[in-house]
């Protein structure tokens, strides 16, 4: 017990007090013209976000795009994670892992940066389309290429935990299920899956819970439509210095994370993190 | 066990995610030698003039010094109070461990810009300055997180019979600790220090509501994309981090490798 | 019960009178008399394109004062950067009309000895003293500089040349428009529409009664589907023009001439409705860290031969009266062309920002305030 007091006391002195009192303003107002916090006791900002059509579909257009995301992330990383896990010698194992992680070193800000580069009109991809005689694609500043950006920066986070998942799982367990006569594919459905479903599950907690926060990509590489949950709070706190509506609007992805993150649990992901 | 035909898929599909990964981190390196400040393609020219640009700046000599310490320091903070963490939970029962184990997952399951607006907040309403400190507790939150989680499962995948073998054989605690646990979890801290170092390095979001009027080098970039005049020296520093972490990174994955009690084979 | 009442008057009363010169001698005792050393750093929120090394760094030589910036995109990130402790992290703020009495009554900034800055005796009159730095003959901030928000326009692929603001209100240039992310962004439609629609009886594009509001935000809301991204940062309209994605928007000076120096087909344009601007101040914070290298900054950039620089530079009008041969010496025909030289006409044709309040000018409070523009302008984007 007395090893766990140090984090303890860390932890719910500073963090949880201060989420406390963050969730708490939700429930202020903030003077109009001073813009200083009143305390004054009230459900309206809960109101706004919900009677309002933009804020409802703003929500919706987030998770969506953060459940799009996680898809193709697991998509592209579980056949990379299991050839790196179990096809890949050690050299070659060791090259790789480099290669993944070191993308996390670079900046994010100079990679989402480089991705309008890519897309822009006059960019990278159409001009590619162009030598190749296909018409130009219009992905610059929409939502597909905020869905396109997200799944490129946190592919590194659901590589790692699928790759460490699939590691785990001892070769002998693979042989038997294969001297017992099931074809590759049986022992992957059967044997694999369920062993690395909590390294998929890890993987998503960090894309969902990525997506929902982020405004900075939604900036840089969004279009008029792209307004998302993230954009919403910042733009409530660090512009309009109304910090009780973006606390109030933050209790979404609040939500929609610890509902998550208990089903997680269920699945055995925490092991898995 | 795979096929033939699955393997040459498999491994076609990971240079795939490779190329994937590493194409704007090209673009980046090679906009570095942009001759004009404003990005457009095709480069209107090659230059290296940028080079000594970013290297006399003394903005970026700050703000690299300034991450760099922010991140040592947190991912100190990070492994003594993660391990604290990871051993109690393994060890003992006791009430509220569940709770605990949620609570100890929230940084980084909770977006970043809610824990930078709580901990803004947080400083402002006690009038504590904006300061390297606060920065520092801004990614120790995070920080703690990552090294708790690595620690816990490695602790998870050794067999406590070995301590115990230890402790009946005549180690005491201490010894049991330096020659037995100690190897054990050593890899699992260095791999979660140094992806802790990594997150706090390139970390934007926390960090903007937690440093006062300094720069960390991921708000410096920030400004300077803001600003438009500078981007080619902006690809310049990243292209200089790229280089600079290719060899602790590629140290760190040898040092990794599975070295834990539990064998494959 | 009586007497206690009487004494208890009495003292208030007092209380008050007292209070009264003390809050006089408060003002002038505050403020300091002299610069002193230099603390060697100076911490700045500032626009993006107003801390430029060709005259940052000398002052830094001069001064040895090391600039550090933090850039904002509008007013409100100022405000926001000054309120979440900020005040006592930065030094100066440019502060914008509609940022400025906001930090002023929120107490973020303090009053500055005018006489500490030499230049300020060359001001023009309207810059010395005006409603969005000075209140009740208090100082709080020194003007820098002032300018238009433009028509910015590829030269290339819009014709005929646009004379009006109805081009980013029409589907001509469909999903090639921009504008900016800010709510103060409804004030350039109501100014649109003041000319275009006069039965709305709009003024001043500042304050809004809620029949006024609601047809500029109608009206923006038919512009919605023509944008392709609503900027919030310089470089991204900078990018959005350069890389093709935009042909027409709402601008700064700073962005065309960026993409002028770097050979992009751009121009811009005041069209013929009129144009909303904004008028700079830099402001001391209320426990700035380094008042000295601030005053010395202050004295710096009000000097006509800076001032001359950043005006060019960003493509603005100094508020210095003796600028106008440094323009000139710098890029020819400038004075003319930033209207440095007869500021008061083209000065008068500008609605400068300011925050908008629910007391209009005329006394009744049916105007919307700050609040509801932007929620209606976050809202607006969807």
């Amino acid at each position: 017990m007395l090893l766990l007091t140090p984090p303890l006391a860390w932890f719910l002195f500073v963090y949880l007090a201060a989420l406390a009192a963050l969730f708490v303003s939700a429930f202020w107002q903030v003077n109009p013209f001073t813009t200083e916090i009143e305390h004054i006791w009230t459900f309206s900002n809960f109101t706004t976000i919900f009677q309002s059509s933009a804020y409802r579909s703003i929500a919706l257009r987030t998770i969506t795009i953060a459940a799009l995301t996680t898809i193709a992330d697991v998509i592209l990383a579980f056949p990379f994670a299991y050839f790196m896990a179990r096809i890949a010698g050690p050299k070659l194992r060791a090259m790789l892992f480099v290669l993944v992680l070191l993308p996390l070193w670079s900046s994010y800000l100079v990679r989402v940066y480089a991705w309008r580069q890519i897309l822009d009109h006059d960019g990278i991809l159409n001009w590619t389309l162009q030598k190749l005689g296909l018409p130009a694609a219009n992905l610059a500043y929409s939502n597909t290429a905020v869905w396109l950006v997200f799944t490129y920066v946190w592919l590194p986070f659901m590589i790692l935990p699928i790759y460490a998942a699939l590691e785990r799982i001892p070769d002998s367990m693979l042989e038997a299920s294969s001297d017992l006569g099931a074809r590759s594919w049986l022992t992957t459905r059967r044997i694999v899956l369920p062993l690395v479903l909590p390294g998929v599950i890890a993987g998503s907690i960090f894309t969902f819970s990525l997506t929902l926060g982020d405004y900075i990509t939604p900036t840089l590489v969004g279009g008029a439509g792209s307004q998302f949950i993230g954009n919403v709070v910042f733009s409530s706190v660090g512009v309009a210095n109304n910090i009780p509506f973006a606390a109030a609007f933050a209790t979404i992805p609040l939500a929609i994370m610890a509902i998550y993150l208990v089903i997680a649990r269920r699945l055995g992901a925490f092991e898995a993190l | 066990m795979e096929n033939k035909g699955a393997r040459v898929a498999l491994g076609v599909w990971a240079g795939l995610v490779v190329a994937f990964l590493w194409i704007p981190l090209l673009i980046i390196m090679v906009y570095a030698f942009n001759s004009s400040n404003i990005q457009s393609w095709p480069l209107p020219g090659l230059s290296t003039k940028w080079f000594p640009v970013a290297w006399h700046d003394p903005q970026v000599h700050t703000a690299f010094w300034l991450s760099i310490k922010a991140g040592l320091l947190a991912t100190t903070i990070a492994l003594v109070l993660g391990s604290c963490a990871a051993f109690a939970l393994h060890r003992f029962r006791f009430f509220g461990r569940e709770l605990i184990s949620f609570v100890l997952v929230l940084p980084i399951a909770l977006p970043g810009i809610i824990t930078g607006m709580a901990l803004n907040s947080f400083f402002s309403n006690r009038h504590i300055n904006l300061s390297l400190w606060t920065i520092v507790i801004g990614h120790a939150t995070f920080c703690v997180v990552i090294v708790y989680n690595n620690l816990l499962a490695r602790l998870r995948r050794t067999s406590t019979s070995l301590v115990e073998a230890s402790m009946d054989l005549g180690a005491s605690g201490f010894q049991t600790f330096r020659f037995v646990t100690l190897p054990v979890i050593a890899t699992a801290l260095v791999s979660g220090a140094l992806l802790a170092f990594a997150l706090s390095f390139d970390e934007v979001v926390v960090t903007y509501f937690t440093a006062g009027a300094q720069n960390t080098l991921p708000l410096l970039i920030f400004g300077y994309i803001r600003e438009g005049q500078q981007l080619p020296e902006v690809n310049v520093i990243v292209f200089a981090v790229i280089a600079l972490t290719v060899i602790p990174v590629a140290i760190a994955q040898r040092l990794t490798r599975d070295s834990g009690v539990l064998r494959r084979r | 019960m009586r007497s206690i009442r009487r004494t208890h008057v009495l003292l208030v009363a007092l209380a008050a009178a007292l209070c009264v010169p003390a809050a006089g001698v408060g003002k002038t005792n505050g403020l300091p008399t002299s610069v002193g050393k230099g603390e060697g750093s100076l911490n700045l929120i500032a626009w993006e394109g107003y801390t430029q090394p060709q005259w940052v760094k000398p002052f830094e030589t001069q001064t040895g004062c090391q600039v550090h910036a933090k850039y904002a995109g509008s007013s409100d990130e100022m405000v926001a950067l000054m309120n979440q402790g900020g005040d006592s992290q930065y030094d100066l703020v440019s502060a914008s009309g509609d940022a400025s009495l906001r930090l002023i009554y929120s107490k973020l900034v303090q009053p500055v000895n005018v006489n500490l800055v030499p230049s300020y005796k060359d001001f023009g009159k309207t810059f010395q003293s005006p409603p969005n730095n000075t209140v009740k003959g208090v100082h709080y901030g020194i003007s820098l500089q002032w300018g238009p928000n433009t028509l910015l326009y590829n030269t290339k692929l819009v014709k005929p040349v646009p004379t009006s603001w109805a081009s980013i209100y029409s589907p001509t240039y469909k999903g090639k428009v921009t504008v900016p992310d800010n709510p103060i962004q409804i004030a350039d439609a109501a100014l649109y529409l003041s000319k275009t629609q006069p039965s709305l009886g709009i003024t001043d594009p500042y304050e809004l009664t809620s029949t006024q509001f609601n047809a500029a935000i109608s009206l923006l809301k038919k512009q919605r589907p023509l944008i392709v991204k609503y900027w919030a940062l310089a470089s991204d309209e900078i990018d959005l023009f350069k890389n093709g994605d935009a042909v027409i928007g709402a601008s700064w000076p700073y962005q065309l001439t960026t993409l002028k120096a770097d050979k992009a087909p751009v121009a811009d344009t005041i069209p013929k409705e009129g144009a909303t601007g904004w008028l700079d101040t830099w402001m001391l914070s209320a426990k700035a860290p380094h008042p000295n290298c601030a005053y010395k900054w202050l004295a710096y950039i009000s000097t006509p031969k800076v001032q001359a620089q950043q005006a060019v530079y960003y493509g603005e009008t100094p508020v210095n009266s003796k600028a106008c041969s440094y323009m000139d010496a710098i890029s020819k025909g400038s004075c003319a062309q930033y209207h440095a030289n007869a500021p008061l006409s083209y000065f008068s044709k500008i609605k400068f920002w300011k925050t908008p309040i629910a007391t209009c000018d005329n006394g009744k409070n049916d105007c919307m305030s700050y609040t509801q523009w932007q929620q209606a302008w976050q809202q607006l984007k969807g």
